[in-house]
């Protein structure tokens, strides 16, 4: 593939690489940058794991279902940390006013996107890591003791945050800065809808069909079936899967479309409030 | 006017309509490769809605554009690499030094040996005492420099600037001019440059486009243009544009 190839649909690993690295050294030049990606894991990681020590201390059913909230709690991060990875990112370039030098720039949306992505897992790999031997050591729970059915989750996890994370940067491109609360707080949105620390059955009947719409209720209701039962759910990974395929591919055209909507409109030019 | 088809930018019956507001409002030129333009025009007379048409950054609402051959922004990937644009009013990421920004640039824009290419620009720009500092910490000068060089990394053949020496001491923005004057006759670069600053113009552009309310009111060499107007100064032109006055001269004469 040349250096210059012309077609939008090119990914250039150099061009994606260029753009992972600008990040890398902003996370290097950063301390602060650092320390929250680790902070609010841990904080929640601490409140839901004492709250399970209680519960556990007081009931016959959750002393069964230990480690239930802990996993529903770091999978929820994956979750959320993984979209605020790739909408903080794309943030980055709004808040320093870079957006136009990018987007004159030979570097295709798709290669953004995908230096986005791998970003959105280096961040999660930074707070995450050392939160899931925060587990360990302090409640005696091994996130990693989940084995393969744990790369499934994960890969479910992250497919939503990716599509959620796609959403609001094309939001972002063609609204501006207005529009910048949304990353922070779309995906809690699907906290109660998803179940994470609750069956679905407990939702009313006409909220479960929302429910089964998305990807992540699929994720914590296998979850809770291996911590719990010791079952792994291969056919809910699958169907998880399949939603996630089409919510991709719907962020990815919803991005390119809003990224053409904001050329029509001018708003690439102003990219403030 | 070079015929369309030659030029390394061709701008043919361009419109662009933000809502209720006609930013350009029909425009024709063509820019022969190697020259220098001006765009001189007022607030909201359009210069800057033009410059991001030609980027490809905004999609015009009817006419054409084309640089070096390309449509913009259909055929944009055809050209951007051959390109490049320095405005005061886009910063880079303030926290990455001058050095891993140029880094970055050159790397999105595939330029080979980056290193000595940085190692150049730095030394032409003067720019090796601060390339380790965060862009953050330089001053107005320093920076616009700094964002100089992000234009040049790839040694563009067609380079647009948007008001390269605004907010600029006379000394720095005459040293500016001087780095545009030496790159445009070394590299043989087409440049397009939009300014409210005349004295600039007149000693960079050896052709000058006079925008008013997003269409064209003159477009001629500074020499002509001073003639024609029977002014001094291409700002007492400008003014005389900017006015109304121009017409009324032309039509007393």
């Amino acid at each position: 593939m040349s250096a210059h190839s012309t077609s939008v649909m090119v990914l250039a690993p150099h061009r994606v690489g260029a753009m992972v690295v600008r990040y890398l050294y902003l996370l290097r030049s950063s301390w602060t940058r650092l320390l929250e990606l680790i902070y609010w894991p841990a904080v929640q990681l601490f409140v839901w794991g004492f709250l399970q020590f209680y519960i556990a201390q007081n009931s016959g059913f959750f002393a069964r279902a230990s480690g239930v909230f802990i996993a529903a709690v770091l999978m929820w991060d994956i979750l959320f940390r993984g979209q605020l990875g790739f909408s903080v990112s794309f943030l980055e370039e709004m808040w320093s006013r870079n957006l136009s030098n990018l987007m004159i720039s030979p570097l295709r949306p798709l290669e953004f996107v995908c230096a986005l992505m791998i970003m959105s897992l280096i961040r999660l790999a930074i707070g995450m890591v050392p939160v899931t031997f925060l587990a360990i050591a302090f409640f005696g729970f091994n996130f990693y003791s989940l084995g393969l059915a744990l790369a499934a989750f994960f890969m479910n996890l992250i497919l939503t945050s990716w599509a959620v994370g796609i959403v609001v940067s094309g939001v972002l491109l063609r609204n501006g800065m207005g529009a910048e609360s949304l990353a922070w707080t779309l995906m809690f949105v699907l906290m109660p809808l998803t179940c994470v620390y609750y069956p679905v059955t407990v939702l009313p009947d006409w909220l479960q069909v929302l429910a089964w719409m998305l990807p992540p209720t699929y994720v914590f209701e296998g979850m809770r079936a291996l911590v719990m039962n010791q079952v792994f759910r291969p056919d809910l990974m699958i169907e998880a899967f399949a939603l996630n395929a089409v919510y991709f591919g719907a962020g990815v055209v919803a991005f390119l479309q809003l990224l053409k909507s904001a050329r029509r409109a001018g708003s690439l030019l102003q990219t403030g409030e | 006017m070079p015929p369309l088809a030659e030029s390394a930018i061709a701008v043919d019956q361009l419109v662009k309509i933000y809502k209720a507001t006609r930013a350009v409002d029909g425009i024709s030129f063509a820019l022969e490769q190697g020259s220098i333009t001006g765009l001189l025009g007022g607030n909201g007379a359009g210069k800057t809605t033009t410059l991001a048409m030609i980027l490809g950054l905004v999609m015009p609402t009817a006419g054409t554009v084309k640089v070096l051959g390309a449509e913009m922004p259909r055929q944009r990937y055809q050209v951007l690499h051959k390109m490049n644009f320095e405005s005061p009013y886009i910063d880079m990421p303030h926290r990455l030094t001058v050095r891993q920004n140029l880094r970055v640039f050159g790397r999105l824009y595939a330029v080979d040996d980056l290193k000595e290419r940085i190692a150049a620009l730095a030394a032409e720009l003067d720019l090796a005492e601060f390339l380790d500092r965060p862009v953050g910490k330089l001053s107005a000068g320093q920076k616009t420099r700094v964002a100089l060089a992000k234009a040049l990394i790839n040694a563009p053949e067609v380079l647009l600037l948007d008001e390269p020496t605004a907010s600029l001491d006379p000394d720095t923005a005459d040293w500016v001019r001087a780095r545009l004057e030496r790159f445009r006759k070394t590299r043989g670069a087409t440049v397009l440059l939009a300014s409210h600053n005349m004295a600039e113009v007149e000693r960079l552009c050896e052709r000058v486009i006079i925008m008013k309310r997003g269409r064209i009111e003159d477009d001629d060499t500074p020499q002509r243009l001073l003639v024609r107007y029977g002014r001094e100064t291409l700002e007492e032109v400008f003014l005389d544009v900017a006015r109304g006055r121009g017409q009324v001269r032309e039509a007393a004469q």
